[in-house]
């Protein structure tokens, strides 16, 4: 007698591979236009190795339990008053960053799988990129219930999908990931699959849901304990596409290699958020940036190239230029967002003392030298009642489209310019990796939306400055953006906090 | 191949051309050792601008917080356009000079280089 349950492997046979039929009645190139025009050649589909081995019954079974126990936290964390244990209220700071610029990320990377996992002729592919926009969805729905409890106790939370589209700091991640999903769907795979979420993720995971753990946000930290072992499972999946395209055809090594040398650039500025968040962000740190890009990417990225060798693949020519950078992004990142904190949906400050010696500690080559009397200056002028804020636009990197406040490593005080001209019309960047991107396909990145450049051609309400942020960007102004000295967060917090020593003193008194 | 696309001869819209600006062009200037300033700025001025409306105009509004503005010897700046050593004539014309749609200035004041010598 045969059993009326299929055994794992039955079922997963039948629920992936086997939901693919024969093309009876219309060409192959038809039904997957994208599948060549990049210059891929796959040969056999069936050699594609299913990294995730999961079937969708079993699928939802798992998520909905991890986010049963999710959600509990979530309510407890809410009738508790988490917002209240957080280490300063200036730590919210860097979620407020996350939801804005992070978040909607997950969302667009929902898209891109979706759309992605439709263009490939192999079955394995096309499940495995259907479960990834799954988890991908969910990551972008729970990061919103996770944080939409600091959105009922602090201000810069209640329009992010909004300013994710419009914002001039959030078209930072927001243009890396159009970048990415305009690509064809090799491409994409390479850029948001192997390079972002395989080589990078941990630098941008790791310090966001540690700095939670360090800081008393339980909802957050939560969180990224649910999505870890999607992430697991997407990490593997990116080292997946990577050796299938490499074993595939040797054709397409080279076309891979540029890849990986465009998008772990690409991330790798989009980071630039994550180095100063660590750096400056977090009232308690984690590691530094340096540190953490120390470990996470130089040692792990140093192994994984030994073991891509054996295709014909090498280190990125730009890692050498991240890794000259790590003593200096996080203060270069800082300086631009103190510069234009009016312009900001968060709030910005100047380190304590305590931390400026911190800083002094993890950075002894180059922040007493470089970045301490600039600090202390504007220190100064913030004690004088004039706090420093840049009034003119910056000039921003036609292909990162981060305001040009990166150096030249060789000479630090020096800001990095590149130019080049294409078909009559200059185009500025701020590196090497960015110009090299632009010169290679300068058809894309003409149509960079680059906010500064379209506030000066009328694009974003009216001529006035407060046009723009207030009506244009919805930040409202006096309340999300300035400096935290002197916000109503600071209030409220105060506030809060000063209802434990009354308490104190009624009981002293009874 | 100027971009990998499935259409043909694809072209994107260039959308910073100079007719975009309604009458004005954007330049950026960047003060060399002054990184107090972040980045260099980033300017809507009309083509026929005069250099010295910009260096009496413009650029106290652009950098005069910092301590060091007041002090420039303005005869003595360095100036660099799109990379190539640059004699600004303060009688003529942006667009007269060659300071053309999204060109990029930079000028270093010798003997002032920020906040205690720091380059900001």
């Amino acid at each position: 007698m045969t059993s009326k349950k299929l055994n794992m492997k039955e079922k997963y046979s039948l629920l992936t591979r086997d939901l693919e039929w024969e093309y009876s009645y219309r060409d192959y190139e038809e039904i997957f236009k994208q599948e060549s025009f990049e210059g891929i050649k796959i040969t056999d589909w069936s050699k594609w190795e299913d990294p995730f081995r999961l079937t969708m019954d079993s699928y939802w079974k798992y998520q909905a339990e991890k986010e049963k126990k999710l959600y509990a936290i979530f309510d407890a964390f809410a009738q508790n008053n988490g917002q209240q244990n957080v280490t300063d209220a200036r730590y919210v700071n860097a979620i407020k960053l996350f939801l804005t610029g992070v978040s909607p990320l997950e969302y667009q990377a929902y898209n891109g799988f979706a759309h992605t996992g439709r263009q490939f002729g192999g079955v394995g592919a096309r499940v495995a990129c259907q479960m990834q926009a799954l988890d991908e969805l969910r990551h972008v729905q729970t990061q919103i219930h996770a944080m939409s409890h600091y959105n009922k106790h602090f201000d810069g939370f209640q329009d992010f999908p909004h300013m994710h589209d419009r914002v001039w700091y959030l078209s930072v991640p927001k243009s890396f990931f159009d970048d990415a999903r305009s690509a064809g769907p090799f491409e994409f795979m390479v850029a948001i699959g192997f390079s972002f979420e395989y080589v990078l993720t941990n630098l941008l995971f790791v310090p966001f849901m540690s700095g939670a753990a360090y800081n008393g946000d339980m909802a957050t930290v939560t969180f990224g304990f649910s999505a870890q072992s999607d992430e697991a499972r997407h990490m593997t999946l990116g080292l997946e596409i990577i050796k299938f395209l490499l074993e595939q055809h040797p054709d397409n090594v080279p076309i891979v290699q540029r890849w990986i040398n465009k998008w772990l650039w690409r991330g790798y500025r989009v980071l630039t958020l994550v180095a100063m968040m660590m750096d400056y962000m977090l009232p308690n740190k984690v590691m530094s940036w340096q540190e953490s890009f120390e470990v996470y990417f130089e040692e792990a990225a140093t192994s994984l190239f030994k073991d891509l060798a054996r295709y014909g693949i090498e280190m990125p020519d730009y890692a050498a230029d991240a890794i000259a950078e790590k003593e200096h992004l996080s203060h270069q990142a800082w300086s631009i967002f103190y510069n234009y904190g009016h312009a900001a949906a968060f709030h910005t400050w100047m380190p304590t003392d305590q931390e400026m010696d911190w800083l002094s500690e993890k950075y002894p080559n180059t922040f007493d030298k470089y970045y301490r009397p600039r600090y202390e200056k504007w220190r100064e002028m913030e004690e004088a009642g004039e706090r420093f804020y840049n009034p003119t636009l910056p000039m921003l990197c036609q292909t990162c489209q981060i305001p040009m406040g990166f150096t030249d490593m060789e000479n630090p005080t020096m800001t990095s310019y590149r130019q080049s001209v294409y078909d009559g019309e200059r185009y500025n960047f701020c590196s090497n990796g960015c110009k090299d991107i632009f010169d290679y396909e300068p058809e894309k990145y003409v149509q960079a939306w680059l906010p500064v450049h379209q506030i000066y051609q009328g694009n974003c309400g009216g001529a006035e400055m407060e046009d723009v942020l207030g009506e244009y960007y919805r930040i409202n102004l006096g309340t999300d953006n300035l400096d935290f000295h002197g916000s109503p967060d600071e209030a409220r917090w105060n506030a809060w906090h000063n209802l434990q020593p009354a308490e104190d003193k009624l009981k002293k008194a009874s | 191949m100027s971009v990998a696309a499935i259409t043909e001869n694809y072209t994107g819209e260039r959308l910073d051309r100079l007719e975009n600006f309604h009458g004005n062009q954007v330049i950026y200037i960047g003060w060399d050792q002054h990184l107090m300033f972040c980045a260099p700025v980033a300017l809507a001025l009309p083509p026929d601008t005069l250099f010295s409306t910009l260096l009496e105009d413009v650029l106290p509004g652009a950098f005069s917080q910092h301590p060091d503005f007041a002090a420039v010897d303005w005869d003595a700046v360095e100036w660099h356009l799109n990379g190539d050593e640059f004699k600004p004539q303060p009688g003529k014309s942006l667009i007269e000079q060659g300071v053309d749609h999204k060109s990029s200035i930079r000028f270093s004041t010798p003997g002032l280089d920020g906040i205690k010598g720091s380059g900001s």
